[in-house]
């Protein structure tokens, strides 16, 4: 659940700067996506669970669009400003994955929540 | 005439320990839905049903000298799931597979839960005998 919180976080970050500009290649905004792994949790007899753990994030090296606009403040000495290479369409597809995602780990928080009441309460009533 | 707490449960404790284990596994596929090269797995119930209840099946011997072999291929560890449709970056889970069979494991968790909970009744009725 945490791992796709940071995932949503990120998105929302790409989806924010999507339209900020910049100067240079280097200082412009680059797109962000999260990386995640396994990691073994616990081992109860043959039987390993294992969590999502978020290894890092890491910037997308697409080439970035150049928009010719030579009365923008923040235009090189050519007058072109340098575009995030945010792709709108990407990011909303991986929001609504996250969200889903997360989605499916709080019915399954839920559920084992009541199982494990279910099962203290074994043998009550 | 005592009462053996063992024989009255029969083999619900076991199949509950079994079902604890595989909502766990079930749990951890949902957690890695979205994580590159992790590969679903699932335990296969018979089998690690009859490794918690201890009979598993094993070749008759009509002398002491024989090897007593157990059935191979009845593995009771988690296996892999074989994906319906693989994915680019290796990742067998299948998000509605994985959400169905964890509701039905659940539903069935609960279902021990409740036959236990009547034989606990039917313990203490026997023994308040009234």
């Amino acid at each position: 659940m945490s791992a796709e919180s940071v995932r949503l976080n990120v998105t929302s970050s790409n989806l924010a700067n999507a339209q900020s500009v910049g100067t240079s290649p280097e200082t412009t905004y680059h797109a962000r996506h999260p990386v995640f792994s396994a990691v073994m949790k616990s081992m109860q007899g043959d039987a390993a669970s294992y969590g999502v753990r978020v290894d890092g994030i890491v910037q997308s090296q697409a080439p970035l669009d150049q928009r010719f606009q030579p009365e923008h403040p923040m235009a090189n000495d050519e007058g072109y400003v340098f575009v995030p290479n945010v792709n709108l369409v990407d990011e909303m597809a991986n929001m609504i994955s996250a969200s889903r995602s997360y989605q499916s780990n709080v019915e399954v928080l839920n559920t084992s929540k009541q199982l494990m009441l279910a099962t203290l309460r074994l043998g009550q009533s | 005439m005592a009462i053996s707490m063992d024989k009255a449960l029969g083999n619900l404790p076991d199949h509950l320990s079994v079902y604890g284990k595989r909502s766990t596994l079930l749990a951890s596929n949902i957690a890695n839905a979205d994580t590159p090269g992790f590969k679903a797995r699932d335990v296969d119930f018979r089998a690690a049903f009859e490794k918690a209840s201890g009979n598993q099946l094993s070749l008759t011997t009509t002398s002491g000298k024989h090897v007593k072999g157990t059935i191979a291929g009845a593995a009771a560890g988690p296996l892999y799931r074989v994906p319906n449709q693989p994915s680019l970056d290796g990742n067998t889970v299948d998000t509605q597979i994985e959400q169905a069979e964890f509701a039905e494991n659940a539903v069935r968790y609960q279902a021990t839960l409740t036959f236990l909970n009547s034989k606990f009744n039917g313990l203490k009725l026997a023994i308040k005998g009234q």
